[in-house]
């Protein structure tokens, strides 16, 4: 099982622990064997530890330690947060955020939503058994 | 980031006297969990430099010095003298970190897991910035490489905060990346 995902100058990751949890940062250079220096659009570029640190397959190209503005056309000339919203792991963490931030009215929705459905699957699994039984 | 050691700045001279009116001002930085700590450090080390005493000297200025640039990456050599059960000792030591108050910090533990020194046997002789092509030790030169590229092998899924975290799990964890 060799390695995908690299600790490199240029990789996108995910923060998974602390203040800025939830944020995606580019790794911009590596202090040693447990830190790295991160930087993000909207952040002070800072230390973290890789524990903090989950490694994503987006990567971008950029120099050791650019300034803020060289990074932020970087991100934008690889179409980072597109990338990363398109992906099945992005798309998974906004399904998440939409329904933690759900109130009543709109899980009273989603109910009558999921009953529709499942009214309409079961309806067709009624075809298809009376066709294969007929 | 909070480090437990401090850099300060002490200003300090021996009282004025009828021989002497004007007497020599002396300055030291140094490392100190706070300012208190700073300014006995400070007439510890003058007392074995010069002929002056905190009862018969006045402490004229201490400043805090903070990290200039604490987002660029800097080599750190550190030059200090430390009491082992033996003898004194003089050491050079190599670190890598953002803020030179990190790289102390990272000093004395190092020096407390590796060699037993308590932070009170330990003298910091000088510190210094030191550029790539100077330094001496290969733990830090090998992270002077500007296509750094290795995997994190061992993940191990954390709660992301401590309230969430439990004494048992249903699960074995998958470690794998």
């Amino acid at each position: 099982m060799p390695f995908k995902r690299y600790v490199e100058i240029g990789r996108i990751a995910l923060v998974n622990y602390g203040k800025d949890y939830g944020k995606l940062v580019v790794i911009v250079d590596v202090i040693d064997q447990n830190r790295a220096l991160v930087d993000a659009p909207d952040m002070v570029r800072g230390q973290m530890n890789f524990k903090r640190l989950t490694l994503t397959d987006i990567k971008i190209d950029i120099k050791r330690v650019p300034n803020k503005k060289t990074l932020i056309a970087a991100l934008e000339a690889a179409d980072v947060k597109n990338k990363w919203e398109s992906s099945s792991w992005g798309r998974k963490l906004i399904v998440q955020k939409k329904r933690a931030s759900l109130n009543d009215f709109d899980r009273f929705k989603i109910m009558l939503a999921k009953i529709k459905k499942a009214g309409v699957v079961r309806q067709e699994l009624a075809k298809l058994k009376k066709e294969t039984t007929a | 980031m909070s480090y437990k050691f401090h850099q300060f700045q002490v200003v300090g001279r021996g009282l004025p006297t009828e021989s002497d009116e004007h007497p020599k001002i002396y300055r030291m930085k140094l490392w100190a969990t706070n300012e208190v700590r700073a300014k006995s450090k400070f007439w510890y080390f003058l007392r074995k430099l010069k002929k002056v005493k905190k009862s018969n000297g006045q402490m004229l200025a201490i400043n805090e010095i903070f990290e200039k640039n604490p987002t660029t990456i800097k080599n750190y050599g550190i030059w200090l003298r430390y009491q082992s059960r033996t003898g004194y000792h003089n050491m050079y030591k190599e670190y890598r970190d953002t803020t030179l108050n990190g790289g102390i910090e990272q000093m004395y533990t190092e020096m407390a897991s590796r060699h037993r020194v308590r932070h009170h046997c330990i003298q910091v002789i000088k510190t210094a910035t030191i550029p790539a092509k100077l330094c001496k030790r290969e733990s830090t030169k090998q992270f002077h490489n500007s296509k750094i590229k290795f995997p994190l092998v061992f993940k191990k899924v954390r709660p992301p905060t401590r309230k969430l975290k439990t004494t048992y799990k249903a699960s074995r964890p998958n470690l794998f990346v």
